[in-house]
């Protein structure tokens, strides 16, 4: 099924982002993970002896740290950490404009579409490529308005005093083993803050592609928005399917203070080679509002609970999410609120979909302590099973202690069964057209709340993976 | 050529043989009726013709203007011009009825084939005034929380999109008030012509009050027993179905 083409080193497949190029890497931190790897690291972006120590005790963290194969899948078992290499980049500086990104890099992101995206609707792109950002770039009005939108390697560099003073206090080193490794090794992510009163019309985006084999992407984001800013920043990630396992351990935080707002959306489609192990958590202030829109389809193993943190009185939390578990995928998904303030409320609505041998796993988690008053959650988690191999389990845990709080949960599972295909085709729809129907609808409620140009990927998306789940 | 041929159908479901020898013939511009207890095989039929995977056609052809359509898949053959109008329609949650239209009538176009919207939404719209639906019918979804009457609308709703050269209508009075009844049987009346062959499928003769058919079948045990003109269906008003019960179970 390949395309034909003139670079001998380019191998294509149908699926959009299955293709990779061979490329030099100018800083290569070899196979395998130790001190040296992070001395490695911290040498090659100049980085301050603070970070290098952060680092240091976060390799520790992580070594010490059992893999959390007591609730979580045995797959886990299957990641060979002697075998990944930690950090590949051409350069730590990423280029301003896209003429003067490396050839292959700038091929990859045109091929993906990601500078159309940027001239049609966005306000400002990161693109990442293995380790480093590969351009960046942001409207020239947001930077007059004191907006930074930059890579996670500037942000330390250029913007200490804002970095540091809020970089691991959502999601701690040692939150758990994947949040360490990527404490010890991190390299790229966004670095955003937006200043008091500052709104952000257009949305933000980062795209991060993983291009080499046996490698692990381990971006860190921080995005701040300032008492009553707001911002949107949408991320998408793709990477070719190699035999080897590819690993993609993010940590992503969120600060919004005093009546800022942050909507953080995430449409990933990996490669079923891919461990996706992400930590992502928001800090949400008075009156402030978090909301994540998080999309899961591909990888081998995914585990993300994307929380908030209700830290101020008043504030909201939100997740919005979908999971898509093809054949031989397992997606282990769900969210965290945790309500520290009275009148918090949070929502979080789960709609997983099992195709085939797929594995759906919803956790949740909403915690409400005794003393609070006027708090809110409501939970639902539907999954929609296509073909019986497929499984789905839900594992919520709701903690609610005192009174004065409403909570709503509710669950359902449905199937998409013979006759409903059947109906459709009898309309002349193909069985892969009739199947992505059913999802589409099953997720419409959802995608309806989403950007038009993210809902329309998102479809696109879909329809590729039912065409390859039909005979 | 112009005409949908079925010859020596035998059908099983789960390796019980349901329909033997079953020979009809719906010249297109005719509408023919067929009639029976239940049980006798009628959906069997109507299922089979459209492809369903569990209606295994064990021997036979069903020619849709000439071309074969055993072992076509039940998507193939809608496009190839048969249209189901279900007796129990499938919900399909969170699909509005406008987009699962569009989608069906998306199916059909030819590859670069320009899909205009505006020119789309004016003839549903046409055809559901038509029909007597609400404009905001288009945006709930398909069968999802409908009626009876609702359900045999919208059915009656998609084979006026879709235009078929030949339609099943598969017991599409079953459940239906009397009102409703007379707005389906409009919907086929209008839809009735030179370019169109109908089957419909009934237990009872009253949607014959409102469809005035050219032929009328009479079916037992999986064969046509009996044929005639629109007279037929009055006699087993009349009669009643045991009368076909006697006449035709002591001759087999």
């Amino acid at each position: 099924m390949s395309e034909s083409s003139k670079d001998p080193n380019l191998e294509i497949d149908r699926d959009k982002g299955n293709f990779s190029y061979d490329v030099d890497y100018e800083y290569d931190a070899g196979q395998g993970l130790s001190a040296k790897t992070i001395d490695y690291i911290a040498d090659v972006k100049n980085e301050d002896d603070w970070i290098r120590e952060f680092r240091h005790k976060a390799l520790k963290v992580f070594e010490d740290k059992p893999m959390p194969t007591h609730w979580a899948s045995d797959d886990l078992n299957n990641i060979h950490f002697d075998k990944i290499r930690y950090y590949l980049a051409q350069g730590q500086r990423p280029s301003r404009s896209w003429e003067d990104v490396p050839d292959e890099m700038k091929e990859t992101f045109e091929r993906l579409g990601i500078p159309e995206q940027e001239r049609k609707f966005l306000a400002g792109v990161e693109a990442q490529f293995d380790s480093e950002a590969a351009y960046s770039n942001m409207k020239k009005n947001l930077e007059k308005d004191g907006v930074i939108f930059v890579g996670s390697t500037e942000g330390l560099m250029e913007h200490p005093e804002i970095f540091r003073k809020f970089f691991g206090k959502v999601i701690p080193t040692g939150d758990n083993k994947f949040s360490a490794l990527n404490s010890a090794v991190f390299s790229g992510g966004s670095f955003i803050y937006v200043p008091p009163g500052v709104k952000v019309r257009q949305p933000l985006q980062a795209y991060f592609r993983i291009n080499a084999e046996s490698f692990g992407q381990f971006e860190r984001t921080l995005i701040i928005a300032d008492e009553g800013a707001e911002v949107t920043y949408m991320e998408g990630c793709t990477a070719p399917k190699f035999e080897t396992t590819t690993l993609h351990s993010a940590v992503v935080e969120l600060v919004a203070l005093k009546g800022a707002k942050i909507q953080y959306i995430t449409v990933q489609n990996w490669s079923n080679n891919v461990f996706n192990l992400v930590t992502k958590r928001g800090m949400a202030e008075e009156d402030a509002e978090i909301r994540w829109i998080d999309c899961n389809i591909g990888s081998r193993l995914t585990m993300k609970y994307p929380g908030v943190v209700l830290k101020g009185r008043g504030a909201r939390g939100e997740v919005l999410s979908i999971a898509l578990a093809n054949d031989g995928q397992h997606q282990d998904t769900g969210a965290k609120m945790i309500h520290a303030a009275d009148d918090t409320t949070s929502n979080i609505i789960s709609k997983s979909i099992s195709v085939g041998t797929g594995q759906a796993t919803y956790r949740g988690l909403v915690h409400m302590p005794k003393h609070l008053k006027g708090c809110k959650n409501n939970t639902e988690c539907d999954a929609l099973l296509i073909n019986s191999n497929s499984r789905t389990d839900t594992f919520p845990a709701i903690t609610v202690r005192g009174d004065k709080k409403s909570t709503q949960h509710e669950a359902s599972v449905s199937k998409v069964n013979k006759d409903q295909i059947f109906y459709m085709m009898q309309r002349g729809l193909s069985e892969a057209e009739a199947m992505s129907l059913s999802v589409n609808g099953f997720i419409n409620d959802l995608t309806r709340e989403f950007p038009m140009e993210y809902s329309v990927e998102l479809k696109r998306l879909i329809e590729l993976e039912m065409e390859g789940s039909v005979g | 050529m112009n005409s949908l041929e079925i010859k020596n159908l035998a059908v099983e479901v789960a390796g019980k043989a349901i329909l033997e020898d079953f020979s009809l013939t719906i010249p297109k511009g005719e509408v023919h009726a067929l009639m029976g207890p239940n049980g006798t095989g009628k959906s069997t039929l109507a299922k089979a013709l459209a492809g369903h995977e569990d209606y295994e056609i064990a021997s036979g052809e069903v020619l849709l203007d000439g071309q074969n359509i055993v072992g076509m898949e039940p998507d193939e053959i809608a496009r190839a011009g048969l249209f189901l109008a279900f007796q129990y329609p499938s919900e399909i949650t969170g699909v509005s009825i406008a987009n699962f239209i569009r989608a069906a009538l998306q199916s059909r176009q030819e590859e670069g084939e320009e899909f205009v919207a505006t020119a789309y939404y004016k003839d549903l719209y046409a055809k559901m005034d038509a029909l007597k639906m609400d404009r905001s019918f288009t945006s709930r979804s398909v069968n999802e929380g409908f009626s009876g009457g609702e359900k045999k609308r919208c059915e009656i709703l998609q084979m006026m999109m879709l235009e078929p050269a030949y339609a099943i209508m598969d017991e599409t009075d079953s459940g239906l008030d009397i009102d409703a009844l007379k707005i389906v049987a409009e919907g086929v009346e209008q839809q009735r012509g030179p370019d169109r062959g109908f089957l419909v499928i009934t237990h009872y003769q009253r949607l014959l009050n409102y469809i005035v058919p050219d032929k009328v079948h009479v079916m037992w045990e999986g064969k046509i027993v009996q044929s005639g003109g629109k007279e037929l269906a009055m006699e087993l008003e009349e009669k009643g179905y045991d009368w076909v019960k006697e006449t035709y179970a002591s001759a087999s």
